[in-house]
């Protein structure tokens, strides 16, 4: 029997479903995805002498990595990460304790409507604002130094751990926190016994995790100004001593792999 | 269970015992230290005269700052595009590169557990530790200023991210359907593409438009260093303290991140 025989007797054969059904939207999709890149592609103005020339420099820069310099700036480097670590871990703390009250506000089954309302508002303020740009101001108004980092970080750490808070404490049990009322306690202690037990766990979790972000965001903020390894980093770059500033690129990520490390192991024993 | 006795003799139920209490509170000690200590060395580097002077300039800022310099607008839809431009670009080039590496790092997909998923997991790693910026850096440092060095910076933070992103969910697909697929007599490939794509195509889908989402945020400042986009005139006016202009830019990112955010949330609704 021929192919086309057989086709005629069992049908067509399968074919994978196309991922959007209507081809008209299927392909006006794919034609302004291309058109769209073409256009972008055309944009960029690459100075190719430039990036060829280039390339020798980072070819060197790879090298580096192969025998970093830890030692020749060891005393700068050294004051630049206990910097980022002092800067992390206070902002971590303080942006905890003030996500706290601002994730209870912004739980919608725990919190009044106006309340709720404000929490949201600092919450999406906070997400909304790059770490970097908050850091200008901060170093505009408060000068250069860790202290404009400490108080960039706490307020990015808000507007994350109050959102997942505010989301856990929504999703929480109600009947748990029910009982608790029921034995007449107070807000305080129904808070303290019927809602917290049930979103420790995830709390610990995240702030471990926004530990571990704060310290990958301190080693930038020193770019404009605002204490810590990346100051140091960017000295390095400045001067073309690239084994230094490749020294300074493995501490980071050695840290950042511990930290992520420990922060999964604390996470496994909490949950 | 933890009881204490009250004063007149009663016993009474208290949350913990006397041991985890006291280990309790010993590590709130530890932590109030090792807090004030950081506090501590915080407040050493700062001068503190700058600090109690801030309300002033604060308020001295803002009002240069108001009315935003609407006219300069014109000058920044260029930027904008470019902006848009790193971030999309960099994302399909970061999906690019973190598709094989995620299948390499997933225990149930790679060639070789001991050899390869190392590898993998390491490039992974690299790549989300360090930040776009500091990419961003290097590569203006190496191929010079403009918006390739910043496209490629995106790209380079962006595969971590996605790599991570997908072998975990490649690792949580239903074995169930992989092994249907194998049972037809499917070769790998066919296997990786009927059995394993359809079921992480909803996580690809959602991990590429959450990523792009935050792209457009990081390549707003990327400019910062050099790398091309809306930051290099954010930058340039920061330099010339001309305020009224900072405060339109910031007004211009603030939209361009509400707005991504909106799109993102629509076509991950759309998707998933």
């Amino acid at each position: 029997m021929s192919a086309a025989a057989l086709d005629a007797r069992i049908g067509k054969p399968w074919k994978k479903p196309a991922f959007i059904r209507n081809p008209y939207l299927r392909w006006g999709l794919y034609i302004s995805a291309a058109i769209y890149i073409l256009l972008a592609v055309s944009s960029i103005e690459v100075n190719w002498a430039r990036v060829s020339e280039g390339l020798v420099r980072g070819w060197n820069f790879l090298a580096a990595f192969a025998e970093p310099d830890f030692l020749s700036r060891g005393k700068d480097i050294r004051e630049g990460m206990i910097e980022s670590v002092i800067m992390t871990v206070a902002s971590t703390v303080v942006g905890i304790l003030i996500s706290v009250p601002i994730g209870l506000g912004a739980a919608r089954n725990i919190a009044p409507l106006p309340v709720y309302l404000i929490c949201r508002g600092i919450v999406a303020l906070s997400r909304a604002l790059n770490e970097i740009i908050v850091a200008i101001l901060m170093v505009a108004i408060f000068g250069f130094g860790p202290l404009a980092g400490f108080i960039t970080l706490s307020f990015a750490t808000i507007g994350f751990l109050s959102k997942l808070l505010a989301e856990d404490i929504e999703d929480m049990d109600r009947v748990q926190a029910e009982a608790i009322k029921a034995t007449g306690s107070g807000w305080l202690q129904w808070i303290n016994y019927g809602v917290q037990p049930q979103v420790m766990p995830r709390l610990i979790g995240l702030s471990m995790y926004r530990l571990d972000i704060n310290f990958r965001e301190s080693a930038v903020l020193g770019l404009v100004g605002a204490g810590g390894i990346g100051a140091t980093l960017n000295t390095a770059f400045d001067r073309y001593e690239y084994d230094t500033a490749a020294a300074i690129l493995i501490i980071i990520i050695v840290t950042v792999m511990a930290l992520e490390y420990l922060s999964g192991i604390i996470r496994a024993r909490v949950q | 269970m933890p009881v204490s006795t009250l004063t007149d003799g009663r016993k009474a139920w208290q949350l913990r015992d006397r041991k985890a209490q006291l280990t309790r509170w010993f590590a709130y000690f530890a932590a109030v230290a090792v807090f004030m200590w950081c506090w501590k060395k915080i407040s050493d580097s700062t001068t503190w005269f700058f600090v109690w002077d801030a309300p002033r300039i604060a308020s001295d800022i803002g009002s240069r700052a108001f009315p935003p310099r609407w006219s300069y607008m014109e000058k920044l839809w260029e930027p904008l595009w470019d902006t848009l431009n790193m971030a999309t670009l960099g994302t399909l080039l970061a999906l690019v590169f973190a598709v094989p590496i995620a299948f390499l790092a997933a225990r149930n997909t790679t060639p070789s557990a001991v050899f390869v998923r190392p590898v993998a997991l390491l490039i992974i790693v690299s790549s989300r530790s360090i930040n776009s910026l500091i990419w961003a850096l290097l590569l203006v440092a190496i191929i010079g200023p403009g918006v390739l060095a910043g496209l490629l910076a995106i790209a380079l933070r962006s595969i971590g991210f996605c790599a991570k992103l997908l072998y975990e969910a490649i690792e949580e697909i239903d074995h169930k359907q992989v092994e249907a697929v194998t049972a037809t007599g499917a070769n790998p490939l066919q296997v990786m593409a009927y059995g394993i794509v359809p079921q992480i195509m909803p996580a690809f889908a959602g991990v590429a438009v959450f990523r792009w989402d935050i792209n457009i945020r990081e390549s707003t400042v990327l400019g910062l260093v050099g790398a091309g986009g809306i930051g290099v005139q954010m930058q340039a006016s920061l330099n010339t303290l001309a305020w009224p202009q900072v405060a339109l830019i910031l007004l211009v990112i603030l939209l361009a991140v509400i707005v991504s955010e909106w799109v993102s949330a629509k076509v991950r609704g759309a998707i998933i």
